[in-house]
C-alpha cells in the first residue's frame, strides 16, 4: 500500500465533483500513477472536463478528496493545464512570442526579468512546435491548428511534472495532431505524468497505455485495450442521463 | 499664431494650472483606458463614474465644497461598488456587467437623492461638471499623486494584467492572483475617476479615459504603443480643448472631451488599423 502511495501522482478518494449540488463526476476512487500516460474517454457530458478542473483546483469537490503528490516541493505545484481552446481571448493584440513566454511564469512570476537563457528557451519551444517565423504574429491571425501548436509551446516552457490536456486534438488536422502527439510522447519519456481528455478511440489505443472510461461514474479504468472493450463503451453510452432537477440527495454521500 | 497657441498659457496662471491638470490626468487615464478597452470593460468606467456620485455628494453635504471630503467620499463609494460587483460576479450566476449595472444604478439613485436634499446649488455643479479652470494647489497635487500611483502600480502589475486579459484561466492555473489583480485594477479606475472629477466632473472624467484609448486602437496593434498613443491623444485633447475654450468662450471641460472625440472620429476614418477609409479604398491583396 505504501509503495503505491508514493507512486501515485494523484489519488482520488471518493471524489464527487459538480455544479450546484448536481454531480458531474460521481464517487470516483483510484489513483493515477506518477509518470503514466492516461486518456480520459467518455460520451459528451460524462464529466471529463469537470474532472480536469477538479484536479487543477478550479473546481472544489462537493465530496471526497483529491490528493496531489508533488515532487520538488521547493518549486511548489507544477501542474500545466490546457483547457478547451475556445476559452482564450484571441482578439487581444499579443504576439505569439509573448504568449509562449507566459509559460515561464513559474520561474519568473510577476516581476522577474526574462533572461538571455529564457529567450533561448522560448525560441526552442516555438521551434519544437514548428512555429518558427511566427514569433511577431498576433495570435488573432493564427488558424486553429497553429494556435494549438503555440499553446503546446507554452506547455513545454511550463516544465510541469503533471500535464492536463482537455480535448487537445479536437478540430485539429492530422499532421498537427501527429506533431503534437510527438510532444506528448516526449513528455511521457521524460517521466512526466500526462492526462488527456480525448474522443478519438483509435488514437487512444495507439498512444495511451492507460485509460479511464467515465460516464459520470467510472465505467472502467486501467490498461487501455481492456478498458476500451465494446461492452464497456456501450455501457458508458447508456450511463449518461439527463440532468434531473428533482434529484434526491445521494444515498451514498 | 504663437500668441494664439502659447499666449494664453503664458499670460494666465489659471490656464497654466488647467494645462498641467489636463496633461497629468491624460498621463494616468490613458493606460487605464487602454486596459479597460482591451478587457471589453469600456462602459465600466462610465458606470464607475456614476457610482462615485453619492460618495462625493455625502462629502459635500458634510463638509461643503471641500476637496478632501469629496475625494474621500468618492473614493469610498467607488471602491465599495467595485468590490461588491467583484464579489457578486465571483460567487453568484450574475456576470460582471449585470452586477455592476445593478450596483451603480443603486449608487446613482442614492447620489441624486442626496444631491436633491440640498436643492439646487451652484457649487454642486462643479462636482457634476468640473472646474478645470479653477484647480487649486491641493487639486493639482491630488491629480499628480494619482497619476504617479497609477503609473507605478501599472508598471508593477503589467505582466499579470495582460495575462489576466488574454488568458485568465491560464493565469488561474499558475497563480492565485487573478482576482486581487482585478480588484487593484478597478481601484486604479476609481482613483483616476476621482482625480478627474475635480477637473472634468463625474460625468466627463471618463471621457479622457476611453476616447484616447479607442483612438489608439485605430493606430496600433501593440499594447505598449496603444498606451503611448492614448496618452499623447489625451494630452493633445487637453491642450486643444483649453485653447478652444479660451478663444471661443466655451466651457473648458466639455471642450477637452469634444477635442478628444474629434481625434476619435478622425481615427475612426483614417486609422491605420481597420480605419473605415480602407474599406472604401479597396486595395489588391498581397502575395502571402
Amino acid at each position: 500500500m505504501t509503495s503505491t502511495m508514493t507512486q501515485a501522482a494523484i489519488r482520488f478518494d471518493d471524489v464527487t465533483l459538480g455544479y450546484g449540488r448536481h454531480p458531474a463526476v460521481h464517487h470516483l476512487d483510484g489513483s493515477i500513477a506518477r509518470g503514466s500516460l492516461t486518456a480520459i474517454v467518455g460520451p459528451n457530458g460524462a464529466g471529463k472536463s469537470t474532472l480536469l478542473k477538479g484536479i487543477v483546483g478550479a473546481l472544489r469537490p462537493l465530496d471526497g478528496r483529491i490528493e496531489m503528490q508533488r515532487r520538488g516541493t521547493a518549486e511548489g505545484a507544477r501542474v500545466a493545464y490546457l483547457p478547451q481552446a475556445a476559452e482564450l481571448d484571441r482578439s487581444f493584440p499579443i504576439p505569439v512570442y509573448d504568449l509562449v513566454a507566459m509559460g515561464l511564469w513559474n520561474r519568473r512570476g510577476l516581476f522577474g526579468g526574462i533572461s538571455r537563457a529564457d529567450r533561448g528557451r522560448i525560441e526552442e519551444a516555438i521551434a519544437a512546435v514548428g512555429m518558427t517565423g511566427f514569433e511577431r504574429r498576433s495570435i488573432g491571425t493564427l488558424s486553429g491548428g497553429q494556435m494549438q501548436r503555440v499553446l503546446f509551446a507554452r506547455l513545454l516552457l511550463q516544465d510541469a511534472s503533471l500535464i492536463l490536456l482537455d480535448e487537445p486534438f479536437t478540430a485539429i488536422d492530422a499532421k498537427t495532431t501527429r506533431d503534437l502527439l510527438d510532444l506528448v510522447r516526449r513528455w511521457h519519456d521524460e517521466a512526466r505524468t500526462v492526462i488527456a481528455v480525448l474522443h478519438d478511440i483509435d488514437l487512444v489505443r495507439e498512444v495511451f497505455p492507460e485509460t479511464l472510461l467515465i460516464a459520470r461514474e467510472p465505467v472502467a479504468w486501467g490498461e487501455t485495450n481492456s478498458v476500451l472493450h465494446p461492452e464497456n463503451l456501450l455501457r458508458a453510452r447508456r450511463m449518461v442521463e439527463a440532468n434531473d432537477p428533482f434529484a434526491q440527495i445521494c444515498a451514498r454521500a | 499664431m504663437f500668441d494664439a497657441l502659447i499666449g494664453p498659457f503664458i499670460q494666465f496662471d489659471f490656464m497654466r494650472r488647467a494645462l498641467f491638470g489636463a496633461l497629468v490626468l491624460a498621463l494616468g487615464a490613458g493606460p487605464i483606458g487602454v486596459f479597460l478597452m482591451l478587457r471589453r470593460m469600456s462602459l465600466t468606467g462610465d458606470a464607475m463614474a456614476h457610482a462615485i456620485l453619492p460618495g462625493a455628494a455625502i462629502g459635500f453635504l458634510i463638509a461643503g465644497l471641500s476637496l478632501p471630503a469629496m475625494t474621500l467620499g468618492g473614493l469610498i463609494a467607488g471602491i465599495v461598488v467595485a468590490t461588491l460587483t467583484g464579489l457578486v460576479t465571483r460567487y453568484t450566476v450574475l456576470k460582471e456587467d449585470a452586477s455592476l449595472a445593478a450596483f451603480y444604478l443603486l449608487s446613482l439613485a442614492l447620489g441624486v437623492t442626496i444631491v436633491s436634499l440640498r436643492g439646487s446649488n451652484v457649487d454642486l455643479m462643479h462636482v457634476l461638471f468640473g472646474s478645470v479652470l479653477a484647480l487649486d494647489d491641493a487639486a493639482l497635487i491630488l491629480i499628480a499623486g494619482i497619476a504617479s500611483i497609477t503609473l507605478l502600480v501599472l508598471a508593477a502589475t503589467y505582466r499579470g494584467l495582460v495575462m489576466e486579459c488574454v488568458d485568465p484561466i491560464y493565469l488561474r492555473s499558475v497563480a492565485r492572483i487573478g482576482t486581487p489583480l482585478h480588484l487593484v485594477f478597478l481601484g486604479l479606475v476609481v482613483l483616476n475617476l476621482v482625480g478627474g472629477f475635480q477637473a472634468l466632473g463625474t460625468l466627463l472624467a471618463v471621457g479622457l479615459m476611453m476616447l484616447p484609448a479607442a483612438t489608439a486602437r485605430f493606430w496600433s496593434a501593440d499594447v505598449t504603443m496603444m498606451v503611448v498613443i492614448a496618452v499623447t491623444a489625451g494630452m493633445l485633447s487637453g491642450i486643444g480643448g483649453l485653447l478652444l475654450s479660451y478663444h471661443h468662450g466655451l466651457p473648458a471641460g466639455p471642450a477637452i472631451i469634444l477635442v478628444a472625440g474629434l481625434f476619435y472620429l478622425v481615427s475612426l476614418f483614417l486609422g491605420r488599423e481597420s480605419g473605415l477609409i480602407w474599406s472604401l479604398l479597396p486595395r489588391r491583396h498581397l502575395e502571402a
